[in-house]
């Protein structure tokens, strides 16, 4: 880069003489040196994007001017970017013919040198940049090695949700009519959004994306678009009842899907449920459980030989999809209720959070199986899923008792055990799961009370989280606004500027808290659930 | 395909004879366009790129040389010829096209005129994968006086009741008042499911309906249903709470026609078992009380959304329907001379000619129609090729197409058949002059 040479024009001899002597060093040396250069290249590209490029353009000019002699007589355009280009393929003719000068050392001239080290920096960072991925944001600097953020964590960085608006409209269904421009629609946020959570998705209820939608849905599947919906409106709500909702939807659209003439139906099929998955994720950002299973369902497609005829392939598929739930869910339920069934004995109180279907499946084969206990139901705002869950107990005669979390540790001293459902499992031992849980297991933690999580193993993750910042799901915020004895106080919380509503979805709690994880495994402590991912992925 | 589009236009304006006698009711002009163009225009909007349009032969001939027809609809019609007899209820209607129905139907009645937000209802059939979705509206009141009533008459409707529950969204019950002798009764397994009910009297059907393949092939056996909004839909209502719909053994089979399940019943069963989800609260049944024939209505309250079957229904629309649109309320090539004096809230028009001195406030000129001068037009509605003579004074009144005013006639509240003469110097008041 033309001005990081002129930076660092005193240090140049020394550099070249080092660089005889120990070439590592001067390498590692280098390297710094790239990352201060980046960093500042960042800089100016941010305050660019802002002010005119009028300004970065003399501030570059005032930094070329000195290095005029080697560098071409062209000024660069202002992109940095471009910048790195240009020079890059001008200094490469230099190092060509300077290799032997290099031989000779003592008898060289300050421009040479200056050239040299501009060419050597020049390379360096083009196999850099073929080695490592694209820097993204601004966290990733510090590291050569950049891991992407993925995009529905990044809502605050403009040029990332230019580039899902993008990615959305190319991601048009093939085989629609031309003059159709179809393309799934952007959600729009809603609201304001607290500070510390302004890089995820805050949509409104009231606002369905299926308004910016035809109504005879053509460009997405109409069994997408009901699922999508539900979705939205939280009539399917649940990390299982999620699932198994999205693998029925799939089983229709393999239903109805035809091949098109000289397309296979492995590559087209997965390039057909592209736009429902990001369509789906514009309703509600998709779940850990949601995404193994979109995995696998792209696995079996692809693995479909192609001498497969449609008919045959389509069967083998919807026989796969009933193969996963049934393994995955329905026998994975059966499993644990075992399992679990054995930690339940005569006399306990059992403590519940919120409606997770796999507990209570469980508290109802126990009760089945005539053990004599007591739950204890905890519930919150705003969703308030605990009544739905004391319906469903109470309904088999299950004696129950209902709190809201605020009185957890008054309830606490009676509970024996605690059980509590899982969203997903992290793959550094983090139970992601509905908010408040964290909560109920540090309590349950300061009380001595054993925390057993119940969780099947396609709900287990890769991602690693250590707090609830980081990923997260923001519901609509309406939700927390309730009308008491006729006056609905927050109705006009949009007018006070200084009033942001929160309505988190998820939490992680700390593996320290939790004592038992029940998985159709078998039982196994917080810390083994990246064995069991490695030899799930050894197992595919 | 998710839902194809059927548009009722065969009706007769029973209720509006003196407009209908000659020009049937979806070529009625309002805001000079032709009544049907209203919904179909809707179904345009919405993303419809067929429509299925059920109709008289005349109405295919008229639709064929109208040329808002021809040029502004952009979907492909489908016509469908009926009888012209007036014997074909909607229902009758729909059983005959009975074979060209492959998906669910929304049913639209040609003399809706609405802005409604569609997805609204077809959101509502969607999500809770209703048997029936509906359209109503909060209903104002019609304050203009009708042109032939002398004074003010009101209007015999029968009231409809409708019952919804908390939410307003689920329709529990539907009777119209000529069906309830002594008084209404609710049974009472809908109370025990829904305690909370609300009852409405004033709210206009806007016969938009989003049904079931399923409700279409039960129509085709089940020939005693004629009519959709008399027979069918409080058949559908009442059939919700229905014992034998609820319980495992289904005998009728008429109705197990009606709960035809779909392929993966039991995936979704799981689904809905497995999610944290209810309707309603306080007792111990699951989502919907387990019940599978399920019907929502949406009821809007601002916008609009009118019914023109009759002739106040009319006169309002022809007021209220150009707000819909933007296009210019002087048609660019009607004439119209510079000492007019033109209300903004009027209409003008193609190949209108309006000459000196003339006066035409909140009121709508059809095409080719001939004013001339010192004539002062208020509050009326003028169709195609009328010709106004000097001097008329023309009130509150609804001139129909190709009818000749007389020079110096004064109208006040009138209606003018179509092709009819009004003598010169004439006076009429609140009369209808047809043949």
């Amino acid at each position: 880069m033309a001005d990081s040479g002129v930076t660092d024009e005193p240090g140049t001899k020394d550099d070249v003489h080092r660089a005889k002597t120990e070439g590592k060093e001067l390498s590692k040396e280098e390297k710094q040196r790239l990352r201060k250069e980046k960093k500042q290249q960042k800089k100016n590209k941010e305050k660019k994007d802002e002010k005119a490029s009028h300004e970065s353009e003399k501030k570059k000019n005032k930094e070329e001017k000195p290095v005029s002699a080697a560098a071409p007589a062209s000024q660069p355009p202002t992109q940095p970017s471009t910048q790195k280009a240009v020079p890059a393929p001008a200094p490469v003719p230099v190092p060509v013919s300077e290799t032997p000068a290099l031989a000779d050392k003592p008898a060289k001239t300050k421009a040479d040198l200056k050239a040299e080290r501009r060419a050597r920096q020049e390379a360096e960072r083009a196999s850099k940049q073929a080695a490592t991925s694209k820097p993204k944001a601004p966290p990733n600097e510090l590291q050569p090695v950049v891991k992407r953020l993925p995009e529905h964590v990044q809502v605050d960085n403009p040029g990332v949700l230019k580039k899902l608006a993008k990615k959305l409209e190319r991601q048009q269904t093939p085989g629609c009519n031309a003059a159709t421009n179809a393309k799934i629609p952007l959600r729009l946020d809603y609201g304001y959004k607290v500070s510390l959570f302004s890089h995820l998705h805050q949509y409104s209820r009231k606002a369905p994306l299926t308004q910016q939608l035809s109504i005879p849905s053509t460009v997405i599947h109409p069994a997408i678009v009901r699922l999508g919906l539900q979705y939205s409106q939280g009539i399917v709500a649940g990390s299982n009842a999620r699932s198994v909702a999205l693998l029925h939807a799939f089983k229709q659209v393999i239903r109805d899907y035809t091949t098109p003439p000289n397309e296979e139906l492995s590559r087209d099929l997965v390039n057909k449920l592209k736009p429902y998955i990001s369509f789906l994720s514009q309703c509600r950002p998709l779940s850990a459980s949601m995404g193994n299973a979109i995995k696998y369902i792209k696995k079996e497609i692809s693995n479909i030989p192609s001498q497969c005829k449609e008919e045959e392939a389509k069967r083998k598929l919807l026989s796969c999809i009933d193969c996963y739930i049934d393994e995955k869910i329905i026998l994975a339920a059966k499993a644990i209720a075992k399992s679990s069934i054995e930690k339940i004995s005569n006399g306990d109180v059992i403590l519940v959070y919120g409606c997770s279907s796999l507990v209570n499946h469980i508290l109802c084969e126990a009760f089945e199986k005539n053990i004599k206990f007591r739950v204890i139901v905890v519930d919150s705002r705003p969703r308030l899923e605990g009544r739905e869950a004391l319906r469903r107990l109470v309904q088999r005669g299950i004696s129950c008792t209902y709190v809201l979390i605020s009185a957890v540790s008054y309830i606490l001293p009676e509970v024996s055990k605690v059980f509590l459902g899982a969203h997903a499992l992290l793959a550094n031992g983090y139970v992601m799961s509905r908010v408040g849980t964290s909560q109920i297991a540090l309590v349950a933690k300061a009380f001595n009370v054993p925390v057993l999580v119940c969780c099947e193993t396609y709900k287990f993750c890769e991602r690693v989280q250590t707090d609830s910042f980081v990923s997260n799901e923001l519901d609509d915020p309406d939700d927390l606004i309730v009308t008491r004895k006729g006056k609905t106080q927050l109705e006009h919380w949009q007018d006070v500027p200084s009033l942001g509503l929160l309505n988190l979805v998820y939490d992680v709690t700390p593996p320290d808290f939790v004592d038992l994880v029940i998985t159709d495994l078998g039982m196994i402590p917080c810390t083994s659930v990246p064995v069991v991912l490695r030899v799930k992925n050894v197992d595919q | 395909m998710e839902l194809q589009a059927v548009l009722m236009a065969a009706g007769g304006g029973s209720r509006m004879t003196d407009l209908t006698y000659n020009t049937p009711k979806p070529m009625l002009p309002v805001g000079n366009k032709p009544l049907m163009w209203y919904p179909l225009n809707l179904l345009e909007r919405v993303g419809f790129e067929e429509v299925i349009v059920i109709t008289t032969k005349e109405v295919q001939k008229m639709m064929a040389t109208d040329p808002k027809m021809k040029i502004d609809v952009k979907m492909k019609l489908d016509v469908v010829c009926i009888q012209e007899d007036g014997d074909m209820g909607t229902a009758d209607a729909l059983r005959h096209i009975q074979q060209k129905i492959k998906t669910d139907v929304l049913v639209v009645s040609c003399d809706l005129i609405t802005d409604v937000a569609l997805h609204e209802v077809v959101d509502l059939f969607r999500a809770h994968n209703a048997t029936l979705a509906m359209l109503m509206s909060n209903a104002h009141e019609f304050t203009e006086t009708v042109p032939g009533q002398k004074g003010k008459k009101k209007t015999a409707e029968q009231r409809d009741f409708v019952g919804v529950d908390q939410s307003g969204k689920r329709l529990l019950f539907m009777a119209n008042e000529a069906d309830l002798e002594d008084g209404l009764s609710i049974r009472k397994s809908i109370m025990r499911k829904h305690p909370r009910m609300h009852i409405k009297t004033g709210l206009v059907d806007a016969h938009l309906y989003c049904l079931k393949k399923a409700v279409v092939d039960f129509l085709a056996d089940n020939k005693s249903i004629s009519s959709i909004r008399g027979e069918l839909v409080p058949y559908l209502v009442r059939k919700q709470f229905s014992k034998t719909t609820n319980s495992p053994k289904i005998k009728d089979d008429n109705l197990k026609q009606l709960l035809i399940s779909s392929r993966d019943e039991p995936l979704l069963q799981l689904a809905q078992e497995r999610s944290c989800w209810n309707d309603h609260r306080g007792d111990m049944s699951e989502a919907y009380h387990g019940g599978k024939l399920r019907c929502y209505v949406h009821i809007i309250d601002q916008g609009l959304c009118c019914r023109v079957n009759t002739l106040a229904a009319y006169i309002e629309a022809n007021r209220l329907a150009p707000k819909l649109f933007e296009e210019p309320a002087v048609h660019p090539s009607a004439v119209i001379s510079e000492r007019c004096q033109m209300g903004s809230d009027s209409i003008i028009g193609a190949l209108c000619q309006v000459a000196d001195k003339t006066s035409i406030k909140r009121s709508t000129l059809g095409n080719s129609t001939t004013v001339k001068e010192k004539v002062k037009v208020t509050n009326s509605i003028i169709m195609h090729g009328v010709t106004i003579e000097e001097g008329c004074n023309i009130q509150g009144s609804v001139i129909c197409s190709n009818a000749v005013i007389g020079r110096g006639a004064d109208l006040k509240y009138c209606l003018v058949g179509n092709g009819q003469r009004i003598e010169p110097e004439g006076e009429v008041h609140s009369h209808k002059h047809t043949k």
